[in-house]
């Protein structure tokens, strides 16, 4: 019987093109034996949440660089939970002004990493909110 | 209700879950398969397989377009490689079919091999029977870009596209066989570039050097003699062009010129697709194939379970101990596998 793989999607909603970060977290999850799914650059909250389902993640990692985290992470969430996928759990990564961080974390962002944040710890904390 | 029933009715959400129990091998899973299996058979397994970099997922992108405009419901599973050092993988296939977001007629599914070779992973096979139970009218399977010999494709789907492009290969690439022999139909992608000419001269003359075969794969390597082949065989000295050759009996693989990532060459290619279709169909070709993946699967289920129970039954250690003779070279492979059958008999 094959063990149970983490499964993450790593999206890049909204319309930056810097997608360096988000493969740098891809890579470094499939180092740790994660199945990442990549999605590619500018995804819609309902593209995301769309491919979420197909693939049935346990966890999405959004990269977002624009600014707009207030509105694209809550509509993510939002729409993933009207799919019945309230379990899967979302973190952030970009540039995420620290007076963000308790009202992301409020909507149920598990974690937000910015610029020289460790892969370790965000392959710990992936793997902790998923047992959770 | 259970997971199948869910995903009888078209429930996505149950749909992508029952995949995940299936891809996992659990009870769960099994179970649902069992049920879900009297719904199965219906639905055009098309197999998309070629080198890295030749444009497979693209090619599967416009083709899902090109299905849905003609109203049928596309399930994509496309397979990548899993690290064979840490097991995870990096799954990208989605990145070219953004297209079909937002289309409830498309489901696209990406699966890592997780150590498996030949280009599927183990549970492929077991996860196209839930689309198919779905009731997808078409399922794309876009295999890794391994190479030569992934042909494991061919075994699964009805319909086998080997996707070239310009300037990978010579003629000599061509004869080998292998991932040309599999090909239903083969595509030249990426055709507005240079070298298209040489590589379509390549896959040409290799057509041409070769007998038509009837691709249906077999375990134990028997061939069946039976329907069209036997009939066919008969004439075995005809050039495979000729017009004199029983016409509908043998499948010629048609070469289509394609660039996906403008649209060029899709219809076309739909339409040579749907032609071998009708081809497997009038020929009884569709049902062997049929008989033969379904053979093929059983049997490995059988050697899995036979597996499982030859070691749940030998005692601790005796496999082992057994192992080090071998080691030693006090024992051949074969005098210890005879020993461990007989010991499992006393």
């Amino acid at each position: 019987m094959t063990e149970k793989k983490i499964r993450v999607l790593v999206a890049k909603p909204g319309l930056d093109g810097h997608d360096r970060g988000a493969k740098v977290v891809a890579r470094a999850l499939r180092d740790a034996g994660m199945e990442v799914i990549y999605t590619g650059l500018r995804q819609t909250p309902e593209m995301i949440a769309e491919a979420a389902l197909q693939e049935d993640v346990d966890v999405v990692g959004l990269s977002i660089l624009s600014g707009a985290h207030m509105a694209l992470a809550p509509r993510v969430l939002e729409l993933l939970k009207a799919n019945g996928q309230e379990r899967v759990k979302v973190f952030l990564g970009g540039i995420v002004p620290d007076e963000d961080v308790p009202a992301l974390k409020q909507m149920g962002v598990t974690g937000i990493y910015g610029p020289g944040a460790s892969t370790e710890d965000i392959i710990r904390e992936v793997r902790e909110s998923v047992k959770g | 209700m259970t997971l199948s029933q869910s995903v009888l009715q078209g429930d996505r959400l149950a749909l992508a879950r029952l995949l995940t129990q299936v891809e996992n091998d659990s009870a769960e899973g099994r179970a649902a398969l069992a049920e879900l299996f009297p719904h199965t058979g219906k639905t055009h397994l098309i197999g998309v397989t070629g080198a890295p970099g030749t444009g497979k997922s693209s090619l599967v992108n416009q083709l899902a377009l090109h299905f849905r405009r003609e109203g049928k419901r596309v399930a994509i599973l496309a397979v990548d490689p899993s690290s064979p050092f840490t097991g995870g993988a990096v799954l990208g296939d989605r990145v070219r079919m953004r297209d079909l977001a937002g289309d409830a007629g498309v489901f696209i599914r990406s699966m890592a091999t997780r150590g498996s070779l030949g280009g599927l992973a183990q549970a492929t096979a077991a996860m196209t029977q839930v689309f198919d139970a779905a009731g997808f009218d078409v399922t794309l399977i876009e295999t890794v870009g391994a190479g030569q010999s992934e042909v494991d494709i061919a075994r699964l789907a009805s319909t086998t596209l080997v996707v070239e492009a310009p300037g990978l290969g010579d003629d000599i690439q061509a004869i080998k066989a292998g991932i040309l022999e599999i090909a239903d139909v083969l595509v030249i992608n990426k055709a507005d570039r240079p070298g298209v000419e040489n590589t379509e001269k390549a896959l040409k003359s290799m057509l041409e050097l070769a007998h038509p075969t009837r691709h249906v794969f077999l375990h134990h390597g028997r061939v069946e003699t039976n329907g069209a082949f036997a009939r066919s065989a008969k004439s075995p000295t005809l050039h495979p062009m000729s017009e004199t050759l029983e016409s509908g009996k043998m499948w010629l693989p048609p070469i289509q010129r394609t660039v996906a990532v403008e649209g060029q060459g899709i219809a076309e290619l739909a339409a040579h697709i749907a032609e071998h279709a009708e081809h497997l169909r009038a020929s009884g070709d569709w049902a062997a194939r049929e008989r033969a993946r379904l053979g093929s699967e059983m049997e490995a289920l059988l050697r899995e379970a036979l597996m499982a129970r030859f070691r749940a039954e030998v005692p601790n250690g005796k496999f082992e101990s057994t192992l080090k003779n071998v080691y030693e070279r006090s024992l051949s492979p074969w005098e210890a596998v005879k020993l461990l059958l007989n010991g499992r008999q006393k």
